[in-house]
């Protein structure tokens, strides 16, 4: 039987893995999306894990409602990615610094 | 009545300054003279009832600094000295007034200087009919900054700039010590009113008080520190230099300057105190000493310089030295009356050297006049008279205080009035040699000048001829009609305003001095006259070959560099401060200590504040990300975590950190 410790430490895990590919990339924007999406997926799962857990179905509602917003938020992210780069010419991240203070 | 008498110059000040471009130069001297004239006529009229009818006027206007036990009032205390004084003063000034729409008619700036004339009057009057100390001041003050403005007249002339900060420079170093002396009075009498500090004078006879660290008996210590005051203004022996240099300024000036209104201040102002210099036998010796020192050594100086009114200025340094000396040998009265009767033949002198120079094209230097006894007449005349009243010549104004104030030093029978005795007598001869050098030279002797100057001079015209005439009548009569009035043996003229304890008193011993004494002064001014016209008319190559010797030359370059006093005082005293000033208080603490903990420190502070800040924004977003997983990870800490780490540490300490990590944005960024 695997117990409810385990199944959230693979949320955390995946949760920090998403995080830190929002600190350590360097690179390229669409992983910063892709980090996101791993986190929103973390968030899911836990919210899955919990509604099991607790035999409640409103944690699995949600967890479907923050899969549109995840799906809607990364087109929308997608959408401004593609002009961004029309603009630029470039979406690497370093470069990304209009808003220096 | 009484007061209109001070307004009025202000109000002439007022109207021919702020409007004198409406008015036009003449509507301008038009209300300053009508303000002074009118000032003037009730003057006299206060003069008899205050003066001949005695009945003292005492007016309090309103208060002014009024704090717990300092107050002080607007007052005015118009009693025999403050009437003569009065009367003295608007009489000069009126004619100044009138001589100056003449000489001044070709400047510019007339109105400016009736106005400045004016207010000179006002600030002069404000410090004669003062009830105490502090409005004094503010008159001593005023009369200071108008010195320095009609010193500065011609503004554009560096040497004027110069005269006129050097005035006010030296003049402030007397003040320094009349504000000491002020303070002084307010601690031992707790008030600054005349009337009740000179009552209670007896009180704190051998009272004492902490003066800069130093315990002094209080009397001496206030004596001497209004002293140092009249020094300054008076022009006494070490302050003197500002005197002879205030000649840059237009002659009317050096005119009012020295006759009326404010070198006489500092002599005013020790008549005035007379209840409390006479319980101090320290202060008077020392005023004795400065003032028979003073008579000499100016008169000394006198002797060799070459500028017109630079000799007079010198005179009337030396006259004031008589003055003080005789406030010194506690005969304020006499001082008093020599004060007036140097005004009218000081101010005759003084507006007929400006009738010389105005008709000689502002020439000033002796050396190249000469010869204008055919083409000024009137003015020779007038000079003369005023020289033979300055040089005591019987039975003019002169002769009649001059003599008395030898004849009491004599009769003082102490050190320093034997002292004063024969320097007074030297300088008594001193002032006939060298002012008839200066007749001698200007008038009699060889025409010198220029041509084109002499061919254009003309005599004083009509406005510039009536002041002249007036004084001149002061000159020869003022001193016979007033002498019993004023130093007649007990003459009840001068009432409470001064007093003279009975010890000091020695008007009666002069009386009884050797008849050879009495007679001394006038065969040394005699002889002194004759001398002079002597050796300058026949002895011209003698006293060449006696300047040209070493030793005469030593002599000669020794007074006509004044004593070197000039010198000392620069190098001495001036450019030692100056290069304090400069290095220390400018450099270090100014433009350094202050300037850095101040407003540049606290600027360049907030530059770099704002730069480390605005580093701290980078645009970057997984920097931003950083921040805000580290706050919500901090706020975390705070809401689940706190009771443990507020156990283990202080609870200011994390904010010191946080605010650490905050600012150094090298920490924050390296960590990234």
């Amino acid at each position: 039987m695997i117990s409810q410790t385990q199944y959230l430490f693979v949320a955390m895990v995946l949760f920090l893995i998403g995080l830190s590919g929002i600190f350590l990339n360097r690179k390229n924007i669409i992983i910063l999306l892709m980090s996101i999406e791993l986190m929103l997926l973390s968030i899911n799962f836990n919210f899955i894990i919990f509604s099991v857990f607790l035999d409640d179905i409103l944690g699995q509602l949600f967890a479907l409602l923050i899969l549109t917003v995840a799906a809607a938020e990364s087109a929308i992210g997608l959408a401004i990615l593609v002009i961004y780069y029309r603009v630029r010419g470039t979406i690497a991240i370093e470069f990304i610094d209009l808003m220096k203070g | 009545m009484y007061l209109s008498i001070i307004f009025l110059p202000l109000i002439g000040s007022i109207f021919s300054g702020l409007f004198g471009r409406l008015l036009t130069p003449k509507g301008a001297a038009f209300f300053s003279i009508l303000g002074i004239s009118s000032a003037c006529i009730i003057s006299m009229v206060l003069f008899f009832e205050v003066g001949f009818s005695g009945s003292p006027c005492y007016i309090k206007l309103s208060p002014w600094l009024d704090c717990e036990m300092f107050d002080a009032c607007w007052g005015f205390y118009f009693d025999s000295l403050t009437v003569s004084m009065c009367f003295t003063v608007t009489l000069i000034s009126t004619l100044v007034h009138l001589y100056s729409t003449s000489y001044m008619s070709h400047d510019p700036h007339q109105p400016r200087f009736m106005a400045y004339l004016s207010l000179f009057t006002f600030f002069m009057l404000m410090l004669i009919t003062a009830d105490n100390f502090i409005q004094l001041f503010l008159g001593w003050e005023g009369v200071g900054l108008c010195s320095y403005l009609l010193i500065n007249f011609w503004f554009t002339r560096l040497q004027a700039n110069k005269s006129a900060i050097k005035a006010m420079v030296i003049n402030r170093i007397g003040d320094v010590g009349l504000a000491l002396g002020v303070f002084s009075v307010f601690i031992i009498f707790k008030t600054c009113d005349y009337s009740v500090v000179f009552s209670l004078v007896p009180y704190t006879l051998c009272s004492r008080y902490n003066l800069l660290g130093f315990e002094v008996d209080s009397l001496t210590a206030i004596g001497l520190l209004l002293f140092v005051g009249a020094i300054g203004k008076s022009a006494q022996i070490g302050l003197h230099t500002w005197l002879p240099d205030a000649m840059e300024g237009p002659t009317p000036v050096s005119a009012l300057i020295h006759a009326a209104t404010m070198v006489t201040a500092g002599v005013y102002l020790i008549i005035r105190c007379s209840p409390l210099y006479e319980y101090s036998a320290a202060a008077l010796i020392v005023i004795t000493t400065f003032g028979a020192l003073t008579a000499f050594i100016a008169g000394t100086i006198g002797l060799v310089q070459n500028d017109l009114k630079k000799v007079i200025a010198y005179s009337t340094c030396s006259q004031l030295g008589y003055m003080i000396f005789a406030c010194g040998l506690s005969n304020y009265s006499l001082s008093m009356f020599h004060l007036i009767n140097h005004a009218y033949f000081k101010a005759l002198l003084f507006l007929s050297a400006g009738s010389v120079i105005h008709a000689l094209n502002d020439e000033q230097d002796m050396r190249r006049m000469g010869g204008l006894l055919q083409v000024l007449p009137y003015t020779y005349v007038m000079i003369l008279i005023g020289s033979l009243a300055l040089m005591g010549f019987p039975f003019l104004t002169g002769f009649y205080s001059k003599d008395v104030i030898l004849e009491i030093a004599y009769a003082k029978y102490t050190f320093q009035g034997t002292f004063a005795h024969w320097l007074g007598v030297l300088s008594a001869g001193i002032t006939a040699f060298y002012s008839f050098r200066l007749i001698y030279l200007t008038f009699i002797n060889n025409a010198n000048g220029f041509k084109n100057a002499i061919k254009v001079a003309y005599d004083a015209p009509i406005p510039m001829a009536t002041p002249l005439l007036i004084l001149c009548i002061g000159s020869i009569f003022v001193g016979y009609f007033t002498k019993d009035l004023f130093i007649g043996l007990g003459t009840p003229f001068w009432n409470n305003s001064i007093f003279i304890s009975p010890e000091n008193l020695i008007m009666i011993d002069a009386e009884f001095i050797p008849i050879y004494i009495k007679w001394l002064p006038i065969a040394v001014s005699l002889s002194g006259a004759c001398l002079s016209i002597v050796i300058l008319h026949f002895f011209r190559d003698f006293l060449f070959n006696l300047c040209t010797k070493p030793f005469g030359k030593k002599i000669y370059t020794f007074l006509s560099r004044r004593w070197l006093f000039d010198r000392l005082q620069n190098e001495l005293i001036g450019s030692v401060i100056l290069r304090l000033g400069y290095n220390t208080s400018y450099k270090v603490v100014d433009k350094g200590i202050i300037e850095l903990f101040g407003p540049k420190g606290f600027v360049f502070l907030i530059i770099i504040f704002s730069k480390q800040i605005s580093n701290l924004q980078s645009g970057l977003i997984h920097q931003y990300a950083f921040i805000m997983f580290i706050g919500i990870i901090l706020l975390m800490t705070k809401l689940l975590l706190w009771p443990m780490l507020a156990f283990s540490m202080d609870i200011n300490l994390y904010f010191i950190v946080l605010m650490t990590l905050m600012f150094n944005n090298y920490f924050v960024i390296k960590l990234l």
